[in-house]
Parts: structure tokens; C-alpha cells; sequence
């Protein structure tokens, strides 16, 4: 190797800069991996507050603590915040810290547009936020936006929600192209495509589905824009436009959407399960299958949230077989991973007992779903409680558990030092307890007849939306409790070794914990 | 030996005690866990595939949860020191690919099946056209020129707890709709303005209520009863609160509801001859104002900075009768400012600009003009 080359080399192994500088010119993998999933952490604690003023005004029927168009404006900023601002960009930041890492590459393949992709975040979140501030108050048509309801009948900050959704678009496709181009080019030699860790599985297929799907929602708001500034009726029906169509576009963005918040979900869990059971994955081609089918069938599956608009029996056949098939892909996993679990020698550290309330709670909401696939029930479920019960269950215990796992399966590599056991595991109990104490009881008042986004509801439902905003309230503090457990670990703690957990496979065991600032600089090699 | 026996005996029977009595109270309460049967036979049938696929869930459940928390149980490290090294087996991966897949035709025939019969577009007997606004339901009965507006009936002090809730708080309206039972009505929905949905369990219809889309559904009630439903697409700011409310009855009793409405009307739009004071205008536009306009107004006409004009002291309220007249009868396009024409018969219309006009002081600030139900009558001939 000639001298230059080696200076070149010398010159890439400095630290990180200090102070504030290193985190706005950063381009360093693990770096940004960090601001997302702090980010993502700020935005769950803001989310989740506004979930606590929504359980606190249903805790008893009459209005009590906000007025009806706050309250709208707090269930439309808790989904958007809850799924655009903690769900996705933790994502992102573990795709960050991990891929490259998992794949032995030294760092995303684009790393400059890896710092633009997350320092536009913050300011699509500010501008979302300050629209709360706004004459006519925040977005209140529910975070997914129907027309003419978020068009012709929408407050004035309805154009600045707008622009907040394709900055954040924006961040999520140039998330996308790095993590595809990463993987696709940096892998170690020797590592195919049928040998990658299954979370960049998962993250391949995810970005994917984001690449198809964020043009989607951008075109959705663009014509929206069209409609309230520049005359157009896209989803005016006066004008000959459609409110149906709004619905249909939405939604297929929507469902794949559902499935870029579960996917790398399923990686995570998969390596966890496979680590703690100290057994090889059972089924690894299997799984990658049923992600592929997976993320195919979202594509097809769209008007299974439109069943009440009107479609013509054959639309709503259709969408009713196609949303029962995705029941065998999601079974083989679930089987999969309790294949991988039986016979093995199993230990329940935090991350275990994560990734198993993850399977048990997951699936609990897979079987609602199917239920709801069922059309001609889906008539008495649709917009209830029910279903705002299915679908906390796979978000809540299914995505946030496994981020939460993922957090601590990962955080002795991120920062050397293991966290505290108990602590963990308490936080697991509370949240679990938290979590079914909320969700359960909204299926019985959903099946009940309360129907979801009302900030007041009949006498009947009283006694277990009590039950509900308790639970809530629970979980709630459960997570200032973690980030207490997160920022103790950060600050010290006993030292982590490089495998850190006993039954870890994978190349990002095989380096130092803490994890060096740059990493595999020189490729591994993969057998 | 014995001892083991008689303790398992003694919590079996604990057990059934305890289970005796809750399914007791859960039979009472049943309706408050479950979806209700309803009272027609397409909804018991929903109701029946509903339960299948519950226990079919229940069943999967069970079994693979069983073999999970078994595995959790018996094959911890401290039992199970080594793994096993298996991880793949093709034909039990056939079989839980293939199984799940029989077991999902299994439920799609019958859902399939209640889909087709429920898609029964068959003109009915009896055609209502109900049409979602923000925050009402209109009824239109098409063959018998009956017409009227239904607008929760619950008071505002209930809400905001000031006053102890009633039995039907939120579920109570001033107008039911009333159908006969025995004979197939067919809803024609659709909406004014946002999307809404029409909901009521137990005919199992729920169906969207979009502006410029008129959807159907069906229903034959077979026993005569009072059903209520709601709202079920969120709507804007009192989604909440536009409760619907069905009664079924014998077919006598419904015709002779239909010439009571249609007495009502006429002698409603008698009213209009009359000749009215300031004061009665007032006192019969204040109810009138509540019912229709506070929701956006305010009982103070103060409105939401931004979204809802104010009342009080508009200059429009204060000083322009025929401008406030056109916006009552018209609307405003691209805004939540419904047309009333429709909605309020000339009398009610006249008597509620009234009380805009002499309420929260606008009638010292403005020129204090009243509007009576003539004037009315010459908009709409002035209109033609």
C-alpha cells in the first residue's frame, strides 16, 4: 500500500469532534444512530403525553379536562407524532447503529445524506408542534387526514402539517436509498444475501416499502395542498372530484406504512429469541419468505380499512381473502420463533422478556386483525374501540416492545456498559402490566359499541375506559422510568464485555463494546 | 393421598363457585363485553361469524401459546444446559404454512356467504334517505314527504357535568327515526358536507356518509324496539355527539306516526301567517339557537377564535338582516356554515335570527332589527 493511501487511512481514525459540532456535522453511522434514537425517545414522551390527556378526559364520561376540538387535536398529533416522529426514526436510528455493523461495512454508504436525512426531522416535528400555536389550533381531522374533512373543513395550519409530512417523507426515502445502497454494496465478502442477519433483512424489505410508499402520502398532501390553495377538487365531490379517492391513496400508502412499523420489529426479535434460547434461528429462509410475502401483500390489501365506503361486493371480497393471507406468512414467523425457543436453553434477561410479550401480545393483535378482516364483522368493528384496540396491541407491544428490546439487547455495545437487570426487568413488568391494562379493556368497548375519536362517550362504557386510562397512566410513567434506566447506563455501569450475552451470534458481537467510533474499517470475513 | 384429593376438590368446587358467579354477572353484563346480537337476521349472522372466528382464534391461541409457555417452562437453561442444534424441518414447515391456510378458507366461506346477503340491493319497502351533517342526521322519507332533522337531545349541563347524566346520555335524540317491522327499509345514506357514518348495531349496518355519494343498506326489523347508534367517522369537532336513535314499530302505529309528521309540518308552516312580536321571535329562537347553533357559536355567540365566526358583535348579525338572511338560507361556501333552509321551517328561521340579533348585547350595538317569518317568505320568492 502506497504512503498516501495510509495517511488517507491515519486521517479517518480520529475521534469525534467535540461539542456540539460533532452532532450537527456529523456523518458518522453510530452518531446518527444515537440522534434518532434520542429523537425518536423525545417524540414518545411527547406523543405519550398527549395519550395521557386523551386517557385523562376519557377517564369519565362528560368533558372534564379539554374542550372537543382540542381533544381532536390531540388525537391527530398523538398518531402522527407516535408513528412519524418515535416509531419510524427509532427505526432508523437502530437500522444506523446496527447495518453497518451487522454487515461489517465501516459506515452507511451515504453518510452525508445520512446527517441530512436526520437534522431535517427535527424541523418537520417543530413545524408540526407550532401549529398548536396557530389561530384555529393544530391538525384535528385525525392522523389519517380524510378529506373533506382536512381539506375544505380544516383549520388554517392544515398547509403547515402539509409541509411537516413531506419533510418527513423526504428524510424517510433518503433513509431508504442508504440503507438499500448500504446493504446492497457493503456487504463483507462472503456474506450473501441468504447469510444477512435477518434485522437487515427486515430493514431491506422495510426500505423498500418506504421507497414505494412515501410518494404515495407526498401526493396525497400535494393535492391536498392543491385543494385548499389553488381551486383544485381532487376530493371535492362539488367540483367532481372524489372523497373516496383521498381514502384509497391514503391507504396504500397506509398499509404498507403499517408494515414498515412492524417489519424490522420481526428482525429484532428474531435475534434476541435466537440469542436467549442459545439455539440457531429455526426457519431463517422461512422467515425471509414470509417478510417477502409479507411486504408483497401489503401492496394488495389496502381497502380493508375502507369496508364502510361503499365498495362493490366483488372490491370487498377481494380485499378480505387477500387480508386473510397475510395470516400464513405471520404465522410461519410466529411459529418460527417459537420453534426456535422450544428445546433450547432459555434465559429471561430484559430483552428476552421483551421479545416474548412480544410474540404472545403481537400475535393477540394479529388474531383481532383477523377478525377484522372478516368483512361482514368488520361492519359492527370498524371505527370502534376495537379497533383501537388491534391496533395498540401490534404497535405498542408489538413495535415500541421491540424497540424497547432492541435497547437493551444493544445498549452494552452502544455504550460499554451493561445495564442495571432488575431495573430493566421491573420496567419490563410495568410496562406489560400497563399495557394489557389499557389495551384489553378497549376491545370489550369496542365490541360494546363505543366508537373511537370521541372526547365523550355513553354511561355503559364508563367502568372499563376507567380501567383503560388507569392502565395508561401506568405505562405512562413506566417510560420516564426507562429513559431513567437509559441514562444510568449511559453514565456507567458494570462494564460490558464484546460478546456481551452468552448466545449472541453476529459480527457486531465480535468488536469492542463500547463499539469503536469507526468499525470494520478493514472488511471482516464471512464464512 | 386423601388430604391431596379433598384440597383439589375443595378448590374445584371454589372454582365453580366463583365461576357460577361470575358468569352470572357476565350474563348481565354480557352486552357491555361483547357485540350484540341485534334484532335482525342478518346481524345475529354477524354476530355468529363474529363468535366463530373468536373461537377460532381462541383454539389457535391456545394451542400455540400452550407449546410456547411450555418451552418457556421446560426448556430454561437451568433445566435444558445444552440446546439443541435443530433448526430446520421442512415438513413441519409445510404443515404450519398449509394448516393455517385451510383453517382461513374455513372462515372465508361463511363470511363470504353473509357478505353476499347482506349486498342485497332489492328496492325496499320503504326508502329513507338519511343524509350526515355536522353534527346531525336529516331523515328523509321518500315516499311520504316526511322530512325532519335529528340533533342530540342530551343537555349541554350533562356534559359538562354540572347536572347528574341521564339513563341515554349521548344516546338521546328530539327526533326518532320510526320504521315498521316486518317490511324491508332501505337507507339511501349520504352527506352534506364531511364524511360520516351511520351506525346502529343491531340492524349490523354501518355505512359512510359521503358528500356526493349516496350509499345503501338494508334492513328487515323483526320485533318491535327502540335501537340507538351513533356516529362512526370522525366528523370535526362534535363527532361525539350525533347520536342516532331508531324506533321500530307495528305497522299502524307507523302509519299513523307518518300523518302526525305530516299534520306537524303543515301546521308549522301556518305559523308562518301570524303576525310576531320581538319578544315571541326571542323566546322561541333561544331553544332554537341551542339546538342548532351553539355547537359552532357558542351559547355565547362568542365562537372559536379562527374556525367559527362570533355572533357577538359581527357586524353582520349587528347591522346586515339580509346578508345574515342569504347566509342562514345559503350557507357559506368552503366553510362549516351549513345552509338552514332545509333544516328550519320560515318561522323557526326568522325566530332564530331574532335572538341573534337581540342577544349578548347586540341589539344596543347593532341597528336591533328584527326578522320575521314574511321576510323569509320573500327571500325565497325573491330566490325563484
Amino acid at each position: 500500500m502506497s504512503a498516501v493511501i495510509e495517511n488517507h487511512h491515519d486521517d479517518h481514525h480520529h475521534g469525534p469532534a467535540k461539542g456540539l459540532k460533532r452532532w450537527f456535522y456529523t456523518t458518522n453511522h453510530k452518531d446518527i444512530g444515537t440522534l434518532y434514537l434520542w429523537f425518536s425517545f423525545a417524540m414518545f414522551l411527547i406523543g405519550g403525553a398527549m395519550a395521557m390527556i386523551i386517557r385523562a378526559e376519557l377517564f369519565q364520561p362528560g368533558m372534564q379536562i379539554v374542550e372537543p376540538e382540542f381533544y381532536n387535536q390531540m388525537i391527530t398529533l398523538h398518531g402522527l407524532i407516535m408513528i412519524f416522529g418515535g416509531v419510524m426514526p427509532a427505526f432508523v436510528g437502530l437500522a444506523n447503529w446496527l447495518v453497518p455493523m451487522m454487515i461489517g461495512a465501516p459506515d452507511m454508504a451515504l453518510p452525508r445524506m445520512n446527517n441530512l436525512s436526520f437534522w431535517i426531522l427535527p424541523f418537520a416535528f417543530f413545524i408540526l408542534l407550532s401549529s398548536l400555536f396557530m389561530e384555529g389550533g393544530a391538525p384535528n381531522f385525525g392522523w389519517t387526514f380524510y378529506a373533506p374533512l382536512s381539506t375544505t373543513y380544516a383549520p388554517p395550519s392544515t398547509t403547515f402539517f402539509i409541509f411537516s409530512v413531506h419533510i418527513m417523507g423526504a428524510s424517510s426515502i433518503m433513509g431508504s436509498i442508504n440503507v438499500i445502497v448500504t446493504i446492497m454494496n457493503m456487504r463483507a465478502p462472503g456474506m450473501g444475501l441468504m447469510k444477512m442477519p435477518l434485522f437487515v433483512w427486515s430493514w431491506l424489505i422495510t426500505a423498500y416499502l418506504l421507497i414505494a410508499v412515501m410518494p404515495v402520502l407526498a401526493g396525497a398532501v400535494t393535492m391536498m395542498l392543491m385543494d385548499i390553495h389553488f381551486g383544485t377538487s381532487f376530493f371535492n365531490a362539488a367540483g367532481g372530484g372524489d372523497p373516496v379517492l383521498f381514502q384509497h391513496i391514503f391507504w396504500f400508502f397506509g398499509h404498507p406504512e403499517v408494515y414498515i412499523m412492524i417489519l424490522p420489529a420481526f428482525g429484532i426479535v428474531s435475534h434476541i429469541i435466537e440469542t436467549f434460547s442459545r439455539k440457531q434461528l429455526f426457519g431463517y429462509s422461512s422467515m425471509v419468505w414470509a417478510m417477502l410475502s409479507i411486504a408483497i401483500l401489503s401492496f394488495v390489501v389496502w381497502a380493508h380499512h375502507m369496508f364502510t365506503v361503499g365498495m362493490p361486493l366483488a372490491a370487498e371480497l377481494f380485499f378480505m381473502w387477500s387480508t386473510m393471507l397475510i395470516a400464513v406468512p405471520t404465522g410461519v414467523k410466529v411459529f418460527n420463533w417459537i420453534a426456535t425457543m422450544f428445546r433450547g436453553s432459555i434465559t429471561f434477561e430484559t430483552p428476552m422478556l421483551f421479545a416474548c410479550a412480544f410474540v404472545v401480545l403481537f400475535t393477540l393483535g394479529g388474531f383481532s386483525g383477523l377478525m377484522l378482516a372478516i368483512t361482514p364483522a368488520d361492519f359492527q368493528y370498524h371505527d370502534t374501540y376495537f379497533v383501537v384496540a388491534h391496533f395498540h396491541y401490534v404497535l405498542v407491544p408489538g413495535a415500541i416492545f421491540s424497540i424497547m428490546a432492541a435497547v437493551y439487547y444493544w445498549i452494552p455495545k452502544w455504550t460499554g456498559n451493561m445495564y442495571d437487570e432488575r431495573l430493566g426487568k421491573l420496567h419490563f413488568w410495568l410496562s406489560f402490566v400497563g399495557v394489557n391494562v389499557t389495551f384489553f379493556p378497549q376491545h370489550f368497548i369496542g365490541l360494546a359499541g363505543m366508537p373511537r375519536r370521541v372526547p365523550d362517550y355513553a354511561l355503559q362504557f364508563a367502568d372499563w375506559n376507567m380501567v383503560s386510562t388507569a392502565g395508561a397512566f401506568l405505562f405512562g410513567f413506566s417510560q420516564v422510568f426507562f429513559l431513567f434506566i437509559v441514562i444510568k447506563t449511559v453514565v456507567g455501569g458494570k462494564k460490558a464485555t464484546a460478546q456481551v450475552w452468552e448466545g449472541a451470534r453476529g459480527l457486531e458481537w465480535t468488536v469492542d463494546s463500547p463499539a469503536p467510533y469507526h468499525t470494520f474499517t478493514t472488511p471482516p470475513k464471512v464464512s | 393421598m386423601t388430604n391431596v384429593r379433598s384440597l383439589i376438590f375443595s378448590i374445584k368446587k371454589q372454582f365453580t363457585v366463583i365461576l357460577f358467579a361470575l358468569s352470572n354477572k357476565a350474563s348481565a353484563e354480557w352486552d357491555d363485553l361483547n357485540m350484540t346480537q341485534g334484532a335482525t337476521a342478518i346481524s345475529r349472522e354477524v354476530y355468529d361469524l363474529h363468535m366463530l372466528i373468536f373461537w377460532i382464534c381462541v383454539v389457535i391461541g391456545v394451542l400455540v401459546f400452550g407449546v410456547m409457555f411450555y418451552s418457556m417452562y421446560a426448556y430454561t437453561k437451568k433445566k435444558n444446559p445444552v440446546a439443541a442444534t435443530f433448526h430446520e424441518n421442512t415438513k413441519v414447515e409445510l404443515a404450519w404454512t398449509i394448516i393455517p391456510f385451510l383453517i382461513l378458507i374455513a372462515m372465508a366461506v361463511p363470511a363470504s356467504k353473509t357478505l353476499q346477503s347482506i349486498y342485497n340491493d332489492e328496492a325496499g319497502d320503504i326508502n329513507i334517505q338519511v343524509i350526515g351533517h355536522q353534527w346531525k342526521w336529516q331523515y328523509r322519507y321518500l315516499e311520504d314527504d316526511v322530512n325532519f332533522f335529528a340533533n342530540l337531545s342530551t343537555d349541554l349541563d350533562e356534559i359538562y357535568n354540572k347536572v347528574p347524566k341521564g339513563e341515554n346520555y349521548l344516546q338521546e335524540v328530539d327526533e326518532i327515526v320510526v320504521i315498521p317491522v316486518g317490511k324491508k327499509v332501505r337507507f339511501l345514506i349520504t352527506a352534506n358536507d364531511v364524511i360520516h357514518s351511520w351506525w346502529v348495531p343491531a340492524f349490523a349496518i354501518k355505512q359512510d356518509a359521503i358528500p356526493g355519494f349516496i350509499n345503501t343498506a338494508w334492513t328487515i326489523v323483526d320485533e318491535p324496539g327502540l335501537f340507538r347508534g351513533k356516529c362512526t367517522e370522525l366528523c370535526g369537532k362534535n363527532h361525539g355527539f350525533m347520536p342516532i336513535v331508531v324506533k321500530a314499530v307495528e305497522q299502524d302505529e307507523y302509519d299513523l306516526w307518518i300523518k302526525e309528521k305530516q299534520a306537524g309540518a303543515i301546521a308549522l308552516a301556518e305559523l308562518t301567517e301570524k303576525d310576531w312580536t320581538a319578544a315571541e321571535l326571542v323566546e322561541r329562537g333561544e331553544s332554537l339557537y341551542i339546538k342548532n347553533c351553539v355547537a359552532c357559536h357558542g351559547p355565547n355567540g362568542a365562537g372559536v377564535t379562527g374556525i367559527f365566526p362570533a355572533l357577538a358583535g359581527s357586524d353582520i348579525v349587528l347591522n346586515n338582516k339580509t346578508r345574515q338572511i342569504e347566509i342562514l338560507m345559503e350557507g357559506v361556501q368552503g366553510a362549516a356554515m351549513q345552509s338552514y333552509a332545509e333544516q328550519l321551517a320560515e318561522v323557526d328561521m326568522a325566530a332564530v335570527i331574532t335572538y341573534t340579533r337581540r342577544s349578548w348585547g347586540n341589539a344596543e350595538k347593532g341597528d336591533g332589527e328584527i326578522v320575521v317569518p314574511k321576510d323569509i317568505v320573500e327571500y325565497k320568492k325573491a330566490k325563484i
